[in-house]
């Protein structure tokens, strides 16, 4: 039996996971260090 | 080095920094990926699969790196006391899992149209796996350390010891295929030498570049964090106290 792949959809997935892993990474840690700062920034105030 | 002690002034650094590294890394990365997969020539042999050497050896290589800067952070830590090493120890380590993670998945994913399989239990993946579990390991280590440093506990140097402990890893992995057989190629790319041709050479590298400078910003970030969830700790515990 032969199995027959399309490189192109590899080279995609592969491609989608690193893009999409390392904006989430970004996004996560931006929001988190926004939030966290907004937190002490209020209990400063308080 | 001892300059960068004084939180105050390295959140004064940091708030400059983090953009500076965030935009041009995410420029030359994303734009190496796009030069890879537009004018980079299919491979004689892997054909277009070539192309996830562009994102999976950044991957990779920061993998390795990460747990370098934490190695390197942990002496800092335990030798010179800096108050920051724990904390750029601990901000390295989830960018630092995050990129092991997927260099095993996109490696993974190459494996199976070149190798005929998605995983093989050899030198070079095991230790990689393995390094997976060490910051997985790492991360639960340190997050209970600081609880207990909270809670007026002296476990502070026990993630230090196991992040030092664990670099013994990072060599183990870069020699993992000369000293086993494996399916994995061994280093195509050496101080001063590389056996790749430079139309992929050049995309690589700068994707390399770029990755880094997204770690870089990734870790100044979550070192903000962290700086600013022990700033609110503390206030918190003064204002009980009073």
């Amino acid at each position: 039996m032969h199995e027959r792949l399309d490189q192109w959809v590899y080279v995609v997935a592969a491609l989608s996971v690193g893009v999409v892993g390392t904006l989430a990474m970004v996004g996560w840690s931006l929001i988190a260090m926004l939030r966290a700062e907004r937190r002490r920034d209020a209990v400063r105030r308080k | 080095m001892h300059g960068f002690a004084n939180p105050a002034r390295f959140l004064r650094m940091a708030r400059w920094l983090l953009p500076t590294l965030l935009v041009p890394g995410m420029l030359l990365s994303f734009g190496a990926l796009a030069w890879g997969i537009a004018y980079a020539p299919p491979d004689h042999l892997m054909g277009v699969t070539v192309k996830i050497l562009i994102i999976h050896v950044p991957c990779v290589w920061l993998g390795m790196a990460g747990w370098s800067t934490i190695a390197i952070s942990s002496i800092v830590e335990l030798v010179w006391r800096h108050p920051l090493a724990g904390i750029a120890a601990r901000a390295a380590a989830v960018p630092g899992a995050v990129f092991t993670a997927l260099g095993l998945i996109t490696g993974s994913i190459w494996a199976r149209p070149t190798w005929g399989t998605w995983w093989v239990w050899d030198g070079r993946l095991t230790s990689f796996l393995v390094l997976l579990f060490l910051y997985f390991g790492y991360i639960a280590l340190a997050d209970a350390a600081q609880k207990d440093a909270a809670g007026g506990g002296g476990a502070g140097r026990i993630p230090a010891i196991f992040g030092l402990v664990g670099a013994i890893n990072i060599p183990i992995i870069n020699r993992s295929v000369v000293w086993w057989n494996s399916l994995h190629q061994p280093a195509s790319i050496t101080l001063g030498k590389s056996s790749i041709d430079p139309t992929y050479l050049w995309p690589l590298l700068i994707g390399a570049l770029g990755f880094s400078l997204v770690f870089g910003a990734v870790v100044i970030a979550r070192m903000r964090m962290l700086l600013a969830d022990i700033q609110t700790e503390a206030r918190l515990r003064r204002k009980a106290l009073n």
